[in-house]
C-alpha cells in the first residue's frame, strides 16, 4: 500500500480526525501556556537586572546553563524537584517554561541595559519612580526584541512538546510513539505535518501580535509621502 | 530521590561492561560525533558558499526556520521506519536536525565579515577563492563554532531520545529505567546526558574564544578603547 494512499485510509477514519484534533488541542496548550510563564519570568530577571546590575552575570550563567540541559533530562528530573508524578503534564510545562525564560533572559537584559540614558533620564525627570518607569518605558522599549525571543522560543517549543511523548504526555509526539509501536508511516507524518503548520500559525500569530504592542516600529506611509513632498 | 541516585552511582555493576557509565558515554559521544562529521561536510559547504555569493539566503534562512520546528521524535521514528529499522537510521535523523544550525552559522558569519574588509582584500589583488579562505573563513571561524555548538547541543539531546528507537548511549537509562520504573536509574541518565551536554559546550565555548584571529581580536581592542 502506498503512502498516499495510508494516509487516505488514515484520514478517512472520523474517530482518527477527533482524535487528532485533540492532540494538536493538548500540543498548542503544553507549548503556549509555557511561553506565557517564561515571559513573565524574563521580565522578571530583566527588572532584577535593571535594579541590581551585578546579579546581570549570573543570571546570564544560569540561563545558559538551563538551555543545555537537553529535553527529555529536563522532562524526567522535575517530577524528582517539585513532587509531581512522572506522566504528570505540569512537568512539560514547567520544563519548557525553563526553557522560555532561559532563551530570553539574556537579550531581555542586553535591551533593557540599552535602552537610552536619555530615556530613563527622561523618564525620571518626568517623576516616573524605577518600578513604573520599568513596565511603563524600559519594558516596552524591549518589546521588539522580547518578541524576536519570543518567536524563537515558541517554534522550539511545539517542537519539543513532541519529547514529552516518552513520558506520556505529548500531544501530536504520541502520533510518533504510536506510528513507531505499529510500523504505520502515516500517523507519523501527519505528525510532523500537523506541527510545522502548528508552529507556522503560531509564529505569524505572534508576527501580528508585535506589531500591536509596537505602534512607533509601523511605517507611516502617509507622512512619509509628505516628508518626500517637503523634501 | 537523591539518596537514591547517589547510591546508584556508588554501585561499581554501573561502571562496567557494555551497559557501564563510561561504555555509554562513548557510544552516546559517538553518535554526536559522527552525526556532526557528516553534518559539517554537507553544511560548511553550503554555508560557505551561500555567504561568500549571497545567493539563496532567504531560502537557507527559510529552512533553517522550519528545521527547527521540526519534531525530533518524530524524525528520529520516521527515518528509523524508512530505513529498515537500523542504527544508520538512527544516525541519519541525527544528521538532519544537525545540519541547519551549522549551515546558518557559517552562512551568517561569512555574511557578517565587514564590507570593507572584502573590498580591501580585493584592493590588494587577492581573488575569490584567496578571499575566501584567508580573509572570511577566518573572521567567520568563532560564528561558524557558534552554529556548531547549537547543533551539538541538538546532538545530545535527540541521541538521548533516539534511544526510543534502540539506539544505545546515554537515553537508554533514561528508556530502560522508565520502563522498570526504575526512578534512580532515569535520575541518574537525566543527570548524565545533561553534564555531557554542559562538558561538551565548554570545550567548543573555549575553542570559540582561541580561534578568534589575532588581527580581528586587536581591531576590537582598539576599537573600544580608542578615542570616542
Amino acid at each position: 500500500m502506498s503512502l498516499i494512499d495510508e494516509l487516505g485510509t488514515y484520514l478517512g477514519s472520523a474517530n482518527t480526525r477527533a482524535q487528532l484534533w485533540a492532540a494538536l488541542a493538548e500540543h498548542g496548550y503544553l507549548a503556549l501556556l509555557p511561553i506565557l510563564f517564561g515571559v513573565v519570568l524574563a521580565v522578571g530577571a530583566g527588572w532584577l537586572g535593571q535594579t541590581w546590575p551585578q546579579v546581570r552575570g549570573t543570571l546570564a550563567v544560569v540561563a545558559n546553563l538551563v538551555y543545555t540541559i537537553p529535553s527529555l533530562a529536563l522532562f524526567v528530573v522535575i517530577p524528582g524537584v517539585i513532587g509531581t508524578t512522572i506522566l504528570d503534564s505540569i512537568n512539560v510545562v514547567v520544563a519548557l517554561s525553563l526553557y522560555t525564560a532561559a532563551l530570553l533572559v539574556r537579550p531581555m537584559l542586553d535591551a533593557i541595559a540599552a535602552v537610552p540614558q536619555a530615556v530613563t533620564a527622561s523618564a525620571t525627570a518626568m517623576g516616573y519612580r524605577p518600578a513604573r518607569r520599568y513596565f511603563g518605558v524600559e519594558l516596552p522599549l524591549a518589546v521588539p526584541v522580547l518578541a524576536a525571543g519570543v518567536r524563537v522560543a515558541a517554534v522550539s517549543n511545539i517542537s519539543l512538546v513532541s519529547v514529552g511523548a516518552l513520558i506520556g504526555v505529548g500531544g501530536l509526539g504520541r502520533l510518533f510513539t504510536d506510528g513507531f509501536q505499529r510500523e504505520y508511516y502515516a500517523p507519523i507524518v501527519v505528525g510532523v505535518v500537523l506541527t510545522l503548520l502548528l508552529a507556522l500559525v503560531v509564529d505569524l500569530l505572534l508576527v501580528l501580535l508585535r506589531r500591536v504592542l509596537t505602534p512607533w516600529q509601523r511605517p507611516a506611509p502617509t507622512r512619509r509621502a509628505d516628508e518626500e513632498v517637503a523634501a | 530521590m537523591i539518596a537514591e541516585t547517589v547510591a546508584w552511582f556508588g554501585d561499581a555493576a554501573n561502571w562496567s561492561g557494555p551497559g557501564g557509565v563510561p561504555a555509554r558515554v562513548l557510544e552516546h559521544v559517538g553518535y554526536v560525533a559522527l552525526a556532526l562529521a557528516i553534518a559539517l561536510v554537507i553544511a560548511v559547504p553550503f554555508g560557505l558558499l551561500v555567504g561568500h555569493t549571497g545567493r539563496g539566503a532567504v531560502l537557507l534562512v527559510g529552512a533553517g526556520n522550519i528545521v527547527r520546528a521540526l519534531p525530533t521524535l518524530g524524525v528520529v521514528t520516521l527515518f528509523f521506519l524508512l530505513l529498515a529499522e537500523s542504527t544508520p537510521a538512527a544516525v541519519v535523523g541525527l544528521v538532519v536536525l544537525a545540519v541547519p544550525p551549522v549551515m546558518a552559522g557559517t552562512y551568517a558569519g561569512v555574511q557578517s565579515v565587514d564590507a570593507h574588509v572584502v573590498d580591501a582584500a580585493s584592493g590588494v589583488g587577492m581573488r575569490g577563492m584567496q578571499r575566501l579562505w584567508q580573509v572570511e573563513v577566518p573572521i567567520a571561524l568563532p560564528m561558524v563554532l557558534g552554529g556548531v555548538r547549537n547543533a551539538v547541543l541538538q546532538l545530545v539531546a535527540t541521541a538521548a531520545v533516539a534511544a526510543y528507537v534502540g539506539l544505545g548511549g546515554l537515553g537508554r537509562y533514561l528508556m530502560d529505567g522508565l520502563a522498570i520504573l526504575d526512578y534512580a536509574e532515569v535520575v541518574a541518565g537525566a543527570v548524565l546526558t545533561a553534564a555531557l551536554a554542559v562538558v561538551l559546550d565548554l570545550l567548543l565555548a573555549g575553542l570559540q574564544r582561541i580561534v578568534v584571529p589575532r588581527g580581528v581580536r586587536l581591531a576590537e581592542l582598539t576599537r573600544s578603547k580608542g578615542p570616542a
